[in-house]
């Protein structure tokens, strides 16, 4: 069990930082970007039927390209998810894990036997 | 063509193809099912067994099982339908559905899975004081099961009509039964080891026959897309109603109204899903956050396809089949898979789709009742009745208890929504409208923002379940309106079926304005910890050694 002092440790120290970067500049501007996508298409789909309309292709129109297109787009976002957490934050975060787990941001010694279970969301 | 089909789908009692089959293809996944379930109950022994199956589940079978408890019978009947029907309007629900699992792989799934044990208040409560969070966390996610197992085992019934040759009120009432029996006894045996299990087989089942049929319905057309789409419009075209199956606007262009109130739905549910607490539930099944990662990715392709197949059995259906037919069989929208079923491949592939059609019901319905039942035992009953309190199972016991009961809750409420006549489509966009509203925000902020207090969290949940729950109320669904719930009387005053548009943003604002104008300040230890746990995984619950 660690203490509160090395959680806060943890989440000072410089590679948590980065790990919290690392995260954040992949998962936010992509949250964004998908929604706004998405969004984009529900509201094409909604005001402008028209052009939705238009035959791409035999009987293939734009709304069901656009439509099939946030298939592939769902698909490579899941992809580029997992390459990008496998390469940039899991090297991080596994090697963090390791590190509290030996207590190295502990600054002092944990005092022995303290208990900081708090709630019922610790074992 | 609809005249070659050589059956008489005029009659309201009629059923198509033999119901022995349908019958003995059901009877048979009950069974195996049964079989499984009662193997998966030796290992039962602690919590984390009961609600987490040990999380000893792999990423690919939690894929697997998400994907069997995502796809419901609303997914399966209700999206192949839509688009036999509307067409493209169709296609929209199955894209916001999947679009959605985004939100839960980029956001949600790894970070959950390594702060939380059981349920979904356990990181909603994490950082706040537990008993006022636990407790509101609680209520939203009883209020989404129960909409959601409402929906279901009331299409249970809906479904015999068409499927297993019953007629009449006391036949249906009797299937609900029956299905709200055999998830009683999934649940309360199986555990979620059990649970996971039946979704598993149920997922596969159903990826599989939607497979065959997909390929049937292209090896008809030449394995050509246009082809297809040109073969629904001109069927489109011939029937009593014509609409223009392939453009926007079939099912929500006719109005300002009906549009906005599509943008709406589209936002429901595009941010519901990842707040769906049965949903979020199965990322404490695997054994690290690297598995629930890897379970996202597999529920996403699973589910992603499977939508794909769904886009070309519901042209097909309105291609081969034809609406007209389809809205005159018993079932209506929801009998379009089942008759091209029947088209197809005859009584035997019929009944193949109809037992799958039921193994889906039954596998989702289980998935909600232990999510409700471990919601009120671990967060009502253990943390706020209790204080934390409780002898060891004591916990487990309470919410086998709870399962029956819920059970037998859902079984009555299924039944009065089966006689009432109420939308299932609906039912499912409450849920999602709802999970959006009042959960999704408040893990958002629980993860995220530094600042956000206990009050925020109460603004935020109990804001959004409550404009969402009360805008539906003052509706044209349930009142004002000739389909509506209570059609003689009008007590709406909100022109929107779906209230996500209004009560989203609300509690997004709620959550914010509420955590501003708090007096306490936030526990910044525990969100260290937060923060270090969901981002390191040091601290996250360990799988089970059996």
């Amino acid at each position: 069990m660690l203490t509160p002092e090395e959680y806060r440790q943890a989440q000072d120290s410089p590679e948590f930082t980065e790990l919290r970067r690392r995260f954040r500049r992949f998962a936010f501007p992509m949250t964004v970007a998908f929604f706004v996508w998405y969004l984009l298409y529900v509201l094409l789909s909604t005001y402008a039927d028209d052009f939705m309309a238009k035959k791409v292709f035999g009987d293939v129109n734009v709304g069901i390209l656009l439509g099939l297109a946030q298939f592939v787009t769902t698909f490579l976002i899941t992809q580029l998810y997992v390459r990008h957490a496998g390469r940039n934050t899991d090297p991080i975060s596994d090697e963090m894990r390791n590190r509290l787990e030996q207590h190295e941001y502990a600054r002092e010694k944990p005092a022995a036997g303290e208990d900081t279970t708090q709630g019922a969301t610790r074992a | 063509m609809p005249d070659t089909l050589g059956l008489d789908v005029t009659a309201a009692d009629s059923t198509i193809g033999e119901p022995a089959i349908n019958i003995a293809i059901f009877g048979a996944f009950v069974l195996v099912t049964l079989v499984i379930t009662f193997r998966a109950s030796r290992n039962n022994k602690t919590a984390a067994d009961y609600y987490a199956a040990g999380r000893n589940i792999s990423g690919t079978q939690n894929g697997l099982a998400i994907a069997g408890d995502y796809l419901s019978a609303a997914s399966f009947l209700g999206i192949a339908g839509a688009i036999a029907l509307y067409g493209y309007d169709g296609f929209l629900y199955s894209i916001g559905f999947l679009v959605a699992w985004l939100v839960a792989l980029l956001l949600v799934a790894e970070l959950l899975r390594n702060t939380a044990r059981f349920t979904m208040a356990d990181v909603l409560a994490f950082r706040m004081r537990q008993r006022p969070v636990r407790m509101a966390a609680a209520i939203s996610t009883l209020a989404v099961c129960l909409f959601y197992l409402v929906a279901q085992m009331s299409g249970a019934g809906g479904l015999v009509t068409l499927l297993l040759g019953v007629t009449g009120e006391a036949a249906q009432a009797l299937v609900v039964i029956l299905v709200g029996a055999l998830m009683i006894i999934y649940v309360l045996v199986g555990g979620m080891r059990g649970t996971t299990y039946v979704q598993i087989i149920k997922a596969s089942l159903l990826i599989a026959g939607a497979l065959v049929m997909t390929v049937w319905v292209l090896g008809k057309y030449g394995f050509n897309l246009s082809s297809l789409l040109g073969g629904a419009e001109e069927t489109a075209q011939a029937q009593t109603a014509p609409v223009d199956v392939l453009a926007p606007g079939a099912q929500y262009g006719a109005t300002a109204t009906s549009q906005l109130d599509f943008v709406s739905l589209g936002l429901a549910l595009v941010l519901g899903t990842a707040g769906l607490p049965h949903v979020l539930m199965r990322f404490y099944t695997v054994p690290t956050a690297k598995d629930a990662r890897k379970s996202v990715v597999w529920a996403i392709w699973l589910i992603g396809i499977f939508y794909l197949f769904s886009l070309v059995i519901g042209y097909g259906a309105g291609a081969l089949v034809g609406a007209d037919e389809i809205s005159a069989a018993p079932g209506a929208v929801n009998s379009a898979a089942p008759l091209l079923a029947f088209e197809l491949g005859g009584t035997v592939l019929l009944g193949i789709i109809a037992g799958v059609a039921f193994a889906t019901i039954l596998a989702v319905v289980a998935g909600l009742t232990i999510t409700a039942s471990a919601s009120f035992a671990h967060d009502v009953y253990a943390s706020v009745i209790k204080k934390g309190d409780v002898p060891p199972n004591g916990e487990v016991r309470v919410a086998r208890i709870t399962s029956v009961v819920i059970g037998a809750i859902s079984i009555g409420l299924g039944i009065l929504a089966l006689q009432a006549g109420l939308n299932i489509a609906f039912l499912v966009a409450l849920a999602f409208a709802v999970a959006a509203s009042a959960n999704l925000p408040t893990i958002l902020y629980t993860l995220f923002w530094k600042r956000f207090t206990t009050q925020g969290a109460l603004w935020s949940i109990y804001g959004g379940l409550i404009a969402c729950v009360g805008l539906i109320l003052f509706s044209p669904v349930v009142s004002g309106d000739p389909t509506a719930l209570f059609p003689d009387v009008d007590f709406s005053w909100f022109p929107l079926k779906n209230p996500g548009i209004i009560s989203i943003p609300l509690s997004f604002f709620l959550g914010w304005l509420g955590t501003v104008l708090s007096k306490e300040e936030p526990d910044t230890d525990k969100y260290a910890e937060l923060e270090v746990r969901a981002l390191t995984g040091i601290g996250a619950e360990k799988a089970v050694e059996h």
